[in-house]
């Protein structure tokens, strides 16, 4: 299934990176730190057309970005690594919002103590920090991927509608309500839609609640 | 050796200390807010002295004018805090071996022995640390410091937040560690009869200054005074 596998590629890609972006927002103070956070929300608050059209302009063949890719062999364009792409980028903001609240939330106290027994501030962090935050990584990720999922705007926009290459599932509903006797057709992919989103759901939930349980020392 | 001479400001709040001592135990003493935690602090190097020196022996970990200023995970000061700060998310047995992890040391069995028979806490190594008594994390926040193997052990008013009965039950463990293990302390505390218990040398500290420092018999005219 196309739009399992762009929103986890998505999703996967784009975490790392939250993850390190939300820190930097949690835990440290620099220059442009408003600048960074208003950047990581425009996804959230832009049109999708825009996002896609932005990343048209960028990652397309003719883009700054997007032509020096192409020389490595990395193309985005009307490609599905393109779709994965735009759905990343919509994604983001929602990864790293609950992620930077619960880094917020671990308590600094652990990481001070954590110094004082030898942990550099990287080891601070894999080892206490980063479990500590698992729950909000968690959550992150399961708001990310079920965004990737429903992304459409700007997906349609930077990568088209290519059936098997870039058509998710959003696209096809969209084609399929378009075309006549399409219905039933949609109807299935609503449905999938709707599996899909909830077993994401409850796996998230399943997860969370075990990680809150390690947090509190059960 | 532990040698201090510092400076800092927090606001409205100065601290100056200076002393050298090469006491086992050395007891800051003094009501609270008196700047015995801040410099604590800086001798772990979580707080940085605006103007001063901290050396242990010859090794300076700060020293401003020289521009020196060893970051915390380097000094090997181990560090006991009022609040245990056991790390909820590992087993009491993963909590023990943070220190020697991330220190890179080998595996030490029969150092691993003797602290958890001394602290005994050999029952509670599977467990979590969430059901833990207040003594038995206290005692496993020593134990997780000792086995860092640092060369001076801070114990930041280790007993204060245990009551009567636990402060008697943990006060043994400390005369202990201080007559058996090899690592002098900074035993900080603004209980008089711990401190005469525990400490060999004592500082008083009145509103961030050091009024005295001697042994541990200044206590009594300072006890004194303060009840």
């Amino acid at each position: 299934m196309l739009s399992i596998r762009v929103s986890l590629v998505a999703t996967l890609v784009a975490t790392p990176i939250a993850v390190a972006t939300a820190w930097l927002l949690a835990r440290r103070d620099f220059w442009g730190k408003s600048f960074l956070d208003a950047v990581v929300h425009l996804p959230l608050v832009l049109p999708p057309v825009v996002t896609g059209y932005l990343l048209l302009l960028t990652f397309g063949r003719r883009g700054a970005v997007g032509q020096w890719l192409a020389e490595f062999g990395i193309v985005f364009a009307f490609r599905w690594t393109g779709a994965a792409l735009a759905c990343g980028v919509m994604a983001f903001p929602l990864l790293v919002r609950p992620i930077r609240l619960s880094i917020e939330a671990v308590d600094q106290r652990l990481e001070q103590a954590a110094a004082t027994l030898g942990a550099a501030p990287w080891r601070v962090f894999f080892s206490i920090t980063l479990p500590l935050a698992l729950p909000g990584v968690v959550a992150g990720m399961m708001l990310g991927f079920a965004k990737a999922i429903g992304e459409f705007g700007a997906t349609i926009t930077f990568v088209s509608n290519i059936p098997g290459e870039t058509q998710t599932i959003s696209a096809a509903i969209y084609t399929l309500t378009q075309t006549p006797d399409g219905d039933a057709g949609a109807m299935r992919l609503v449905v999938v839609s709707i599996v899909i989103s909830t077993v994401a759901l409850v796996a998230s939930e399943v997860l969370a609640r075990r990680a809150g349980q390690r947090l509190h020392g059960l | 050796m532990l040698r201090i001479d510092v400076e800092k400001q927090l606001g409205g709040f100065a601290l100056r200390a200076a002393f050298e001592s090469d006491a086992r135990v050395i007891g800051l003493f003094g009501p609270s807010g008196s700047g015995k935690t801040t410099l604590v602090n800086m001798i772990a190097g979580l707080l940085n002295p605006d103007r001063g020196i901290v050396a242990i022996d010859d090794d300076r970990l700060d020293d401003t004018e020289a521009g020196i200023c060893v970051p915390t995970h380097l000094r090997r000061i181990g560090y006991v805090f009022q609040d245990a700060r056991l790390f909820p998310h590992l087993s009491v047995m993963q909590n023990l071996d943070y220190g020697r992890r991330m220190n890179r040391l080998a595996r030490d069995a029969a150092e691993e022995t003797r602290i958890v028979d001394l602290l005994d806490i050999g029952h509670l190594l599977a467990r979590r640390t969430g059901k833990l008594s207040g003594g038995e994390r206290q005692r496993i926040a020593l134990g997780r410091a000792l086995l860092s193997r640092p060369r001076l052990l801070l114990l930041d008013e280790p007993l204060g937040a245990l009551d009567e009965a636990r402060k008697a039950e943990i006060l043994p463990y400390l005369v202990r560690l201080r007559d058996e293990a090899a690592v002098p302390m900074v035993y900080v505390s603004h209980d008089a009869e711990e401190m005469r218990q525990v400490a060999t040398d004592v500082a008083l500290f009145a509103r961030g200054r050091i009024a005295a420092f001697g042994d541990a018999g200044i206590l009594t005219q300072a006890g004194a005074r303060q009840v």
